[in-house]
């Protein structure tokens, strides 16, 4: 099995830390992985994305041209890496502050409404855990038992009093991920 | 007992030198390596193992603060990025020159000048054909992944001190900051004082001591015999290099009729559209150089008689290309493919690149019968 994710949108919504939490995740279970950011001069308001692979064999290319899934965060990473996403792929996206959505009718797309649920919860930065839970239900890769244990290798000790925080968030992603038909299927279903 | 992490490159380097034992570390942070000094710093190693690590006024300082650590027998090491080891080439031809040990670590970026701070390889030249002036070499180690990163470490000191010699760790900003698992090797002791003079009192400047003669570290030679005897001194150096400490390894080559060579990064992307090639019916191998000098000149020459064609692949406009040239002797087509200012080629792209220009094109040019193929 190898799994090949793009993670991305703006620089500070926490997407370099939500691979390194997934990449340890899978380090936990075992399996190779590999975590390789996009390292521009990048900033707060910035655009910013990782890949992350797991994979039960060496991992050979660290950067590619097709994902399996891509977890999108914002417009520009949308219009960017949707093409890019392997036919029978998954898309993963929050709608805040997007208005063109998804047209693809050959890939599973999702939603999950990051921003709005992690503000209910009153903690706007569990918002990537929010999405890695939606991801985890639709590509349940990794246990959610090595993700606390990934988080708790990626969190200095002195954070480690908001692990239940962020296990709450991860729980609430996975309840709250909603399958998205692009515009394009539901007109040829009307068809 | 191995301790596995999930760490960067530039991380794991830095955590190798301080369990490998090394005495001390000269650097200036840069853009894409300064994640081995911030690890360094963060870690004090002066309290886990007396390591010295400093954070010099320039990269010349730097260098140089390297000249004197080894010159008193100690491991030390040095990391920069491009531009910062153009400031250190004159340091690094003074060390060859005295024959001193030594571990440069280059996270390339692009260039020329400032450049980028994304991934390039285009610094091969710089580390394999001289850099610094003078008749000198570097044994060039070319990390691949994070596992390298750390095990290299160890490995170039052994070679520096073998042979009394510089060493490079030729990296690049994408396996510096990627990040990887990675199984690190328990500490090693820092050779005490009276183990350093026992090994390396014959030529370290470590005190008289009752001995006869002064030890004496310098490039200075102005009797022109004794220059030209050190010269040959040095040459000998390299040849043993390539007899003894060469390495490579070779993926998929057994039945390969198409050959890709590429080495460090470039040899990750390459293994995944062998892989692709593999998929499609296509004989693809990959020899990667893990060394690029020494350079396994024999077994690309021998690969030649087996293969129909190769493709060099580096994040150049085409260096080390030349070296797979003269090594293969214009047996087979040999086809340069390179990206730069810090774009990267997927493997898709490469396997593209050698459908169309080694096994189509490739072989109507060069086909030996003299027949166009119909490849």
């Amino acid at each position: 099995m190898t799994q090949e994710i793009i993670i991305a949108g703006f620089g500070g919504q926490g997407v370099l830390s939500m691979g390194k939490i997934l990449a340890y995740s899978g380090m936990m279970q075992g399996e190779e992985v590999s975590w390789m950011p996009s390292y521009g001069p990048e900033m707060r308001g910035g655009t910013a994305n990782v890949t992350v692979i797991l994979s039960d064999d060496r991992i050979s290319s660290p950067y590619l041209k097709l994902y399996d899934t891509a977890i999108i965060l914002n417009q520009q990473s949308l219009d960017k890496f949707e093409s890019t996403i392997k036919p029978g792929g998954v898309l993963i996206y929050d709608p805040q502050g997007i208005t063109h959505h998804p047209s693809r009718t050959d890939i599973d797309i999702y939603q999950v409404e990051g921003h709005k649920l992690a503000s209910e919860m009153g903690n706007r930065k569990v918002f990537n855990m929010i999405v890695l839970g939606a991801f985890l239900k639709i590509k349940p890769i990794v246990d959610l038992d090595n993700v606390m244990e990934g988080l708790k290798r990626s969190l200095p000790d002195r954070y480690h009093h908001l692990l239940p925080l962020n296990e709450d968030a991860i729980r609430k992603g996975m309840k709250s991920v909603i399958d998205y038909k692009s515009e394009n299927q539901l007109m040829s279903e009307q068809h | 007992m191995a301790e596995l992490r999930l760490m960067k490159g530039n991380e794991a380097l830095a955590e190798a030198a301080i369990r490998a034992g090394v005495d001390a570390y000269f650097g200036y942070p840069i853009t894409p390596q300064s994640e081995v000094i911030e690890h360094l710093m963060a870690e004090r190693p002066e309290e886990r193992t007396g390591m010295i690590v400093l954070q010099a006024e320039s990269e010349v300082a730097a260098i140089n603060m390297v000249y004197g650590a080894a010159s008193a027998g100690k491991r030390v090491m040095t990391s920069s990025s491009s531009p910062g080891i153009s400031l250190k080439l004159e340091g690094i031809s003074y060390l060859a020159g005295a024959e001193l040990p030594a571990v440069i670590v280059n996270v390339v970026r692009g260039g020329p000048g400032l450049g980028t701070i994304q991934p390039a390889q285009s610094d091969y030249y710089q580390a394999v054909k001289g850099g610094g002036h003078g008749d000198y070499k570097l044994y060039v180690l070319a990390p691949a992944s994070v596992q390298e990163m750390a095990d290299f470490v160890p490995d170039a000191f052994e070679i520096a001190f073998k042979y009394r010699a510089p060493v490079m760790i030729l990296s690049d900003g994408m396996i510096g900051q990627i990040m990887e698992k990675v199984e690190l090797k328990d500490q090693v002791e820092r050779l005490t004082d009276e183990e350093i003079t026992e090994k390396y009192g014959h030529w370290a400047t470590i005190g008289k001591k009752g001995r006869k003669e002064r030890n004496i570290i310098t490039s200075l030679y102005l009797n022109p015999e004794e220059l030209e005897e050190r010269v040959n001194k040095l040459v000998k150096k390299y040849e043993k290099m390539e007899e003894e400490d060469l390495r490579y390894e070779m993926i998929e080559c057994e039945d390969a009729e198409y050959l890709i060579v590429a080495y460090g990064s470039s040899a990750r992307i390459a293994q995944k559209a062998v892989q692709l090639a593999r998929e499609k019916g296509i004989k693809l191998g990959l020899l990667r150089p893990i060394t690029l000098f020494p350079f396994p000149k024999k077994q690309l020459l021998k690969l030649s008689d087996q293969v129909k064609g190769i493709l060099s692949m580096e994040l150049n406009t085409g260096q080390m290309v030349d070296d797979v040239r003269l090594s293969v002797e214009h047996k087979v087509p040999v086809e340069h493919y390179g990206r730069s200012g810090g774009i990267i080629y997927t493997p898709e792209e490469i396997l593209e690149v050698l459908e169309k220009r080694i096994i189509k094109d490739g072989s109507i040019r060069h086909n030996k019968t003299g027949e166009p193929s119909l490849l």
